[in-house]
C-alpha cells in the first residue's frame, strides 16, 4: 500500500515552486492509482492465497485453486451466467423502451418537459429504495399492488420474486435504466438536423425507411454510448439484489458483485472473492474494450 | 450546445394547421399514459407516506383516505442521523474530487499535450473497474487504519468514484472557453496560476455547479462501499434505507416516509440539472 513507483517520476519543481500543467494533473492521477490500480494488484495478489478472516495467520499460497474452483463448480458458472443473463436482458429491454419513449418525446405536445421529469424519476432513485418499495409493497403476494392488480384481473395472485427471481429483477433494473437509454437517445434525435428527414420525406420515403436510413445511422453514437456505460454499470449492480432477493432462491439471482459481497463479507473468504474480483474486472474490462472499439470508429471522446 | 432539448422539437409530419391531427393526439396520450406506469411505483410509495400502517397493506389497496403525517415524525429519528453522514460523505467526496480534478482537467484542456488523450481515456478506464474487484483490500485497509465506519472512509471511496467524472465533465466544459481569452490574459502577463483561477474556473461555474449536482447524486445514491464500509457511526441514507429490506408489512408507511424522505433531495437535483444531465452521464460524448 505504501509504495507508488509512479511517484518516483513525478516531475520535480524547477527553480521553487512553479505551478506547471503537467503538476496540475498528477494529483488526480496519484489519487486514482492509490485507489484503483494499486488495491486491485493487492486483489490480485490475494487470489492467489488461501486466506480467510477467520484464521488470519494461515494463508498458504495456492496459485490458480481458488480461480480454478470458480470455473469448475456448477453454481459459481451459473453466478456468471447470472450476471450476463442480468446485463444483456437489461440492455435489450431498455433500449426498446427507452427508444421507444425517446421518439415519443421526440415530438412537440403541451407538457412535454414536465413528461420528461417524470420519466427519468426511476432513475434518480437510489436502487435500495427501488428493491425495498417494489419487494414489500408493491410485488408481496398478499398484500403487494401487483398482487391485487393480478387478482383483480382474474390471474392467481403470483409471489413474482420466488416464482420469476431472475426476470423480476430485470425488470426492476429495466424500470431504473430506461431513463438513462432514454434521455441520451433523445439527445440524440435532437442533434439530427431537420433538413435530412424533409430531404427524406421529399424523396418519398414511408415512416419505416425514413427511420431505417435516416434516424438509425444518426442515433448510432447515442446508442453505442448507451451500450457501453449501461453495460459497465448493470454488471455492477448490487443493491436491487441485496435487498430484494439475497441472490435467492439459491443463487438464482446471485450475480457477480452480490458474489463476492457474500464470500468475503459472510464467509470471510478473502482468497475466493478476491479471485472472482479478479475475474470480473477482467470480464468488464473485455467487454469494456470490445465495446468501446465498436464505438472508437466514429466518436472521439472528449468535449468537441 | 447545451440547448434544452424541449426546445428543440423536430417536427416530425407536417400537420395540417388548425390543431394536431388524431394520431398525434392519440401518441401524446400513450407517452402520458407511460409516463404515468413508469410514475406509479413512486406515487403508491408517496401515497403510503401519508398512511396509517393499517391503510399501507391493506387489501384491496386504499386509494382515498385522510393523509397524515405520523410516519414523517416517527421515521425523523433515525433519519437524521443517516442524512447528516449522506450529507457529509457526498457533499466532502463531491469538493474533495474538485480539488483533485479541477486543475487536472484545465491542464488537460488548455495545454493539451500528446499524451493528454491517453490520461483522459485512462481515467475513464477507472470507471471500469468494478467495486468489487478492489473492495477486498481496501477493506482490509481501512480496517487496519480504523476508517472502517467512519466519514473519511466513504469519502475517500466516493471521491474515487467522481473523480473521472469531474475530470472528464470540466475537460469537456473548458475546452469550450474560447483559446483568444487565454492569449489576452497571457499578453497581460498571466501565468498557469492566474489562467485557472482568473479565467477558467470564473468561466466554467455553470459546469461546475452541474457536474457537483451529477457528483453528489451519484454519493448519495451509492450502495456497494457505504453497506460494506459502514455500520452505524457513518452509515449513511442507503444504509439506513437497507433496515428495511425484511419489513413485513408492520412498517410500510413509516418506510414509505423514510424512503420520500431519501429520494426527494435527488430527484429535485435531477430535475433541476435535467439539461446538464445528458453530458454529465454520457461522459461528455452525447451533449
Amino acid at each position: 500500500m505504501t509504495a507508488v513507483p509512479i511517484s518516483a517520476t513525478a516531475p520535480k519543481p524547477k527553480g521553487g515552486f512553479k505551478i506547471t500543467p503537467s503538476v496540475m494533473i498528477w494529483p488526480a492521477m496519484l489519487y486514482l492509482i492509490l485507489t484503483t490500480q494499486v488495491p486491485f494488484f493487492m486483489t490480485i495478489y490475494y487470489s492467489f492465497f488461501r486466506y480467510n478472516l477467520v484464521e488470519p495467520d494461515r494463508r498458504p499460497f495456492i496459485g490458480f485453486s481458488n480461480y480454478v474452483g470458480l470455473l469448475t463448480d456448477s453454481d459459481n458458472l451459473k453466478v456468471l451466467l447470472n450476471s450476463m443473463i442480468l446485463t444483456a436482458g437489461t440492455l435489450i429491454l431498455t433500449l426498446i423502451l427507452g427508444g421507444g419513449l425517446a421518439l415519443l418525446l421526440n415530438r412537440s405536445f403541451p407538457g412535454r418537459g414536465f413528461v420528461r421529469s417524470v420519466l427519468m424519476s426511476s432513475f434518480l432513485i437510489m436502487p435500495l429504495v427501488t428493491a425495498v418499495v417494489f419487494k414489500n409493497m408493491l410485488l408481496n403476494p398478499v398484500f403487494g399492488f401487483f398482487s391485487w392488480l393480478v387478482k383483480s384481473l382474474g390471474g392467481t395472485p403470483i409471489d413474482f420474486l420466488s416464482a420469476y427471481p431472475m426476470a423480476t429483477i430485470i425488470g426492476m433494473v429495466t424500470w431504473e435504466w430506461t431513463p438513462f437509454a432514454m434521455l441520451i437517445l433523445l439527445t440524440g434525435l435532437q442533434s439530427l438536423p431537420d433538413d435530412q428527414i424533409e430531404a427524406a420525406r421529399l424523396d418519398g420515403a414511408s415512416p419505416l425507411q425514413e427511420f431505417r436510413y435516416v434516424v438509425l445511422p444518426h442515433w448510432t453514437q447515442a446508442l453505442e454510448v448507451v451500450v457501453l456505460l449501461e453495460t459497465i454499470n448493470v454488471l455492477q449492480v448490487f443493491g436491487e439484489i441485496y435487498a430484494s432477493t439475497s441472490g435467492g432462491p439459491g443463487v438464482a439471482t446471485t450475480n457477480l458483485p452480490y458474489f463476492i459481497y457474500q464470500k468475503a463479507f459472510a464467509e470471510y473468504n478473502i482468497g475466493v472473492a478476491s479471485a472472482a474480483g479478479v475475474i470480473t474486472v477482467v470480464l468488464t474490462n473485455i467487454l469494456a474494450i470490445f465495446l468501446l472499439r465498436m464505438i472508437s470508429k466514429n466518436v472521439s471522446p472528449g468535449g468537441h | 450546445m447545451t440547448t434544452l432539448p424541449s426546445q428543440r422539437a423536430v417536427t416530425v409530419a407536417p400537420k395540417k394547421k388548425g390543431g394536431p391531427s388524431t394520431s398525434g393526439i392519440l401518441l401524446t396520450a400513450l407517452t402520458y399514459l407511460l409516463a404515468f406506469l413508469f410514475f406509479f411505483p413512486l406515487l403508491w410509495m408517496a401515497l403510503a407516506a401519508f398512511k396509517t400502517e393499517a391503510q399501507a397493506f391493506a387489501v384491496p389497496p386504499v386509494f382515498t383516505f385522510t393523509p397524515i403525517t405520523e410516519n414523517f415524525q416517527n421515521a425523523l429519528p433515525a433519519y437524521g442521523v443517516a442524512l447528516r453522514n449522506s450529507l457529509i460523505a457526498a457533499i466532502g467526496s463531491t469538493v474533495l474530487a474538485f480539488i483533485l480534478g479541477l486543475p487536472a482537467a484545465f491542464a488537460l484542456a488548455v495545454y493539451p499535450t500528446k499524451r493528454s488523450k491517453g490520461v483522459l481515456t485512462w481515467m475513464l478506464s477507472t470507471k471500469f473497474m468494478p467495486a468489487v474487484g478492489v473492495i477486498v483490500p481496501l477493506y482490509l485497509l481501512f480496517r487496519d487504519l480504523g476508517l472502517l465506519d467512519t466519514w473519511w472512509g466513504l469519502i475517500i471511496m466516493y471521491t474515487t468514484m467522481n473523480l473521472p467524472l469531474v475530470v472528464w465533465m470540466m475537460h469537456s466544459y473548458m475546452t469550450e472557453i474560447p483559446p483568444a481569452i487565454y492569449e489576452a490574459a497571457k499578453v497581460d502577463g498571466a501565468n498557469v496560476a492566474k489562467e485557472f483561477f482568473g479565467i477558467a474556473l470564473p468561466l466554467s461555474l455553470p459546469g461546475i455547479s452541474a457536474t457537483a449536482l451529477l457528483a453528489i447524486i451519484f454519493a448519495w445514491n451509492e450502495v456497494f462501499f457505504a453497506l460494506n464500509l459502514t455500520s452505524t457511526d457513518a452509515a449513511p441514507l442507503s444504509v439506513f434505507i437497507s433496515t428495511f429490506k425484511t419489513s413485513r408489512g408492520l412498517f410500510w408507511a413509516q418506510m414509505s416516509a423514510a424512503a420520500v424522505l431519501t429520494v426527494l433531495p435527488v430527484l429535485i437535483f435531477g430535475w433541476v440539472a435535467q439539461r446538464q444531465l445528458v453530458r454529465g452521464l454520457s461522459f461528455g460524448a452525447v451533449k
